[in-house]
């Protein structure tokens, strides 16, 4: 019983406190801010320059078993995330000035003030690759509190557009300086999967414009987020 | 007295959520080039395993693992009065990037959960999950789970037809893709770990009517993790 009355007076000055509240004319909308950290920890594969969106829970940059969308495509071939974020234009959204090399990171912030937007997904190319991506895919924020801090290490993709053919002229990485992207979908699996890796000359496929220092394993990208 | 009552309420609420638990499970093949065989999964008490890591594989696991045949390990399982779901994708087969959902009801003692599925093309591998303790509490649980090698074949890569699935024949059974090469020299004829352990991956090579494999190492090499797993506890 005592139990009962003290909840009843907590309840009392909730209610007084909202009321209270509510005398303000214009409040201030939440800012909710993320400061996030991708960090490339392949052997040789530089990242194509990554783009974030923060966006509701029913957008997605791709579904594995699905057929990838033109603007995944393009930057899975040819490491130009500007067409994903065109997707959902007026959401908060980031794209890296320039490409993250191996063994190197980036780091930047993000905030909305709408709490239907906190999904968070991260995209970029493994550009020594036919169309080899890594990134996150719709990472719910809303239960992080100020301060916390959640680590991802991340697979890669493959888009399921561009067989994995390895010749020159193909690549758009360094590696050769071939082809980015081309509307044409040759691949013996027409879906997004997860990336089988490269096979290389040093690991007897003589035609391969790579070499064994290109192979890279799970998990690809270290992705570090924290709530501001 | 009402401590008591409480603590009576409490006890009484775990038993109900450690006994028959109804589950939606997704599995999704994560593969780029690999099918896998009919899936069996298998809710059964937490001693129990169709497979463990650095062990010797039973009879049933090696018909699995070497041609996708899942009777032994089901008939295996029904002696224990385990739950059993087998082949839930339609066509038994699951393609790279295929999603195959299933509802699954597990009895009171039956609380931790297996499966496996061949690998194809491969000699004798697998993806398998070993005894993963069920959650109990409502929610969505996912878990990657990786390839193992059953240590019963020699992995020499060679397309033997369908004679080649049956345990103890060298060779793989099929390529469901269809890129699988012919007439290769094979791999190895050694299969030095005879234990089950993680799958060391395929070979392979780029020469579809020789070489050392049939397998194609652009198409159907794998990296782990290559499945995924999502448990629903509702």
């Amino acid at each position: 019983m005592t139990n009962i009355i003290q909840t009843l007076t907590l309840a009392g000055v909730l209610a007084l406190s909202i009321s209270a509240c509510s005398d303000n004319a214009n409040p201030t909308p939440e800012t909710h801010a993320f400061s996030v950290r991708i960090i490339n920890m392949t052997n040789s594969q530089p990242l194509s320059p990554p783009v974030a969106m923060l966006h509701n829970d029913s957008f997605k940059f791709w579904a594995v078993g699905e057929s990838a969308s033109l603007a995944l495509e393009q930057m899975a071939e040819g490491g130009d995330g500007s067409a994903l974020l065109a997707l959902q234009s007026t959401n908060p959204q980031y794209q890296a000035a320039g490409a993250v090399p191996p063994g190197q990171e980036v780091e930047f912030s993000i905030e909305t003030t709408d709490v239907s937007q906190l999904y968070l997904s991260i995209a970029g190319m493994l550009v020594n690759t036919n169309d080899a991506f890594s990134g996150l895919n719709s990472i719910e924020l809303a239960d992080m509190v100020a301060g916390q801090t959640r680590i991802y290490n991340t697979h890669a993709y493959d888009a399921g557009t561009e067989f994995n053919s390895e010749l020159s002229g193909t690549l758009p990485g360094p590696a050769d300086g071939g082809e980015g992207f081309n509307a044409a979908r040759d691949d013996v699996t027409s879906v997004v999967t997860l990336h089988s890796g490269v096979v290389s000359a040093d690991d007897n496929f003589a035609n391969s414009t790579l070499t064994g220092a290109d192979k890279f394993d799970n998990p690809t990208l270290r992705i570090i987020v924290t709530a501001l | 007295m009402n401590k008591t009552l409480i603590v009576l309420a409490i006890s009484a609420a775990s038993i109900a959520s450690a006994s028959a638990q109804d589950l939606t499970i997704s599995f999704t093949n994560l593969t780029h080039g690999s099918h896998f065989t009919p899936l069996i999964f298998s809710a059964h008490t937490s001693d129990q395993h169709i497979f463990e890591i650095n062990t010797e594989a039973s009879e049933g696991l090696q018909a699995m693992a070497e041609g996708g045949n899942t009777a032994l390990i089901a008939s295996d399982l029904a002696a224990l009065n385990a739950d059993v779901v087998s082949s839930p994708a339609p066509g038994g087969l699951t393609a790279p990037g295929q999603t195959t959902t299933f509802d699954m009801t597990t009895q009171s003692l039956n609380t931790h959960l297996s499966m496996s599925a061949m690998i194809l093309p491969s000699n004798d591998g697998f993806v398998g999950l070993d005894a993963l303790e069920i959650p109990t509490a409502v929610g969505t649980y996912s878990y990657y789970l990786n390839a193992y090698d059953a240590g019963t074949e020699a992995n020499d890569e060679v397309l033997a037809g369908m004679a080649g699935g049956a345990p103890g024949v060298a060779g793989f059974p099929a390529d469901p893709l269809g890129m699988a090469g012919a007439n290769a020299t094979g791999v190895t004829t050694e299969e030095t770990n005879t234990n089950i352990h993680i799958h060391r991956g395929v070979i392979g090579d780029t020469n579809p009517e020789g070489g050392i494999s049939d397998i194609d190492s652009r198409i159907h090499r794998w990296l782990n993790p290559v499945a995924r797993l999502v448990i629903e506890v509702k």
